[in-house]
């Protein structure tokens, strides 16, 4: 089957490409390319994964120019003899393909990206119908594997260091949308200030590249709605 | 492989077009409101400009100023349309009918500054 050139970032911000050749497997994924090279080629090389599988959203690196999840991508389904996989964009560079998420996490927390239990412990389970219109807004964007993808892809979030993200803002909208939720005016609040969800412009990155087909654009057109509407009525 | 791939697609293309188009108009709007003031204080010399764009280059600039305002005015509609309305798909559509609009407006203006 042939041979792949893969050129790898190496280092940290500062850095260069270093070309591998990888022998072409069948049902190979870009993270089997990785791999590979650490183990036969080079052991020095840095990059992270976990459940190989989609699921946990470690694997995320930028391909051929595109965030992608590798554990799930096949080579197969890239053209081309030459493949360059760097680090995800718009977050710092730990070493080699593995990017730091810190600031990633961090903005979920600004967006108060976490759920506000308001009944007490022991209670009995809520009743949620599947069909209900703040159900279905909210399970269009719970299956998030937080893997940074569309922050990668995101020119807002390269252009302004401060702005909380897709992610972060997709959670929040799914957390306005839970009805057992009780943090919903601090979280309004969090998300509505200058480079929460008035910041983003539309492009849809995002929706272009999450690797779970999530819109995270959508969401924060729900966010935006919320806002204004939470304004008019003088609750913001 | 290209560092900006991952901006190769409708809806990016679509902002990069609106972004722009924004800024041209409003390069062009001093020169407009100068038009204006010239018709305000003497209408020999508007007259002489009005003769000046009936040039055919300048049909051709003043065309593609009537594309950048469609562009941008189909292209914020669009924008505000998504979000305002309850939506969840790519939008290839509304980057496309505002992209026909556009065009549109820039061949009647053209056809009828020819005719
Ligand atoms: C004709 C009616 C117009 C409509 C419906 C409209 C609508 C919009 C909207 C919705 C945006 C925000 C886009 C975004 O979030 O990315 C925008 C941005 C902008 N507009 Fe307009 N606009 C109009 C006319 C104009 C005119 C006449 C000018 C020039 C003086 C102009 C200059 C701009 C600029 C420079 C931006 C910023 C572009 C960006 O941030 O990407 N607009 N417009
Ligand atoms: S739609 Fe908003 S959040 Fe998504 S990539 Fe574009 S600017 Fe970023
Ligand atoms: S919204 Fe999609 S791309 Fe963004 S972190 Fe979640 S799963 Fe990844
Ligand atoms: S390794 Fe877990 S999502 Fe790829």
């Amino acid at each position: 089957m042939g041979t792949i050139e893969v050129r790898v970032w190496r280092g940290t911000a500062e850095g260069s490409y270093q070309s591998f050749a990888v022998p072409r497997r069948a049902n190979q994924t870009v993270l089997d390319l990785v791999t590979y090279i650490q183990r036969t080629l080079d052991p020095t090389l840095a990059y992270r994964f976990a459940c190989r599988v989609g699921m946990c959203g470690s694997c995320a690196m930028t391909v051929n120019g595109k965030p992608r999840w590798t554990c799930r991508t096949h080579v197969a389904r890239l053209d081309g003899d030459v493949m360059t996989i760097e680090p995800l964009k718009n977050l710092p560079v730990v070493k080699d393909l593995v990017a730091d998420l810190a600031p990633f996490f961090d903005k979920w927390a600004k967006a108060e990206g976490s759920f506000k239990p308001t009944a007490a412990p022991g209670s009995d389970f809520v009743v949620v119908k599947p069909d209900t219109a703040a159900r279905v807004a909210a399970d269009a964007g719970i299956e998030c594997i937080g893997c940074a993808v569309c922050y990668s892809a995101c020119d807002v979030a390269a252009w302004n260091p401060d702005y909380l993200g897709p992610a972060a803002l997709n959670r929040a909208w799914t957390l306005q949308n839970d009805v057992r939720d009780g943090g919903k005016a601090a979280r309004l609040s969090a998300v509505a200030g200058d480079a929460g969800c008035h910041a983003c412009h539309t492009q849809q990155s995002c929706r272009a590249h999450c690797p779970k087909g999530l819109n995270p654009s959508a969401a924060i057109a729900g966010l935006k709605r919320a806002a204004l509407g939470a304004l008019l009525k003088g609750e913001l | 492989m290209s560092r900006t791939a991952y901006r190769n697609h409708p809806t990016w293309w679509a902002f990069a077009i609106h972004r722009v188009s924004g800024v041209a108009l409003a390069a062009f709007l001093p020169a407009h409101f100068w038009a204006l003031g010239l018709a305000l204080e003497s209408e020999a010399a508007f007259d002489g400009l009005l003769r000046w764009t009936a040039h055919p280059v300048l049909k051709l600039v003043e065309t593609g100023l009537v594309v950048l305002l469609a562009a941008h005015l189909a292209g914020g509609l669009r924008v505000m349309t998504i979000e305002f309305f309850a939506w969840n798909a790519g939008q290839k559509n509304a980057v496309a009918l505002s992209a026909f609009f556009a065009l549109a407006a820039g061949l009647l203006f053209l056809l009828n500054a020819v005719a």
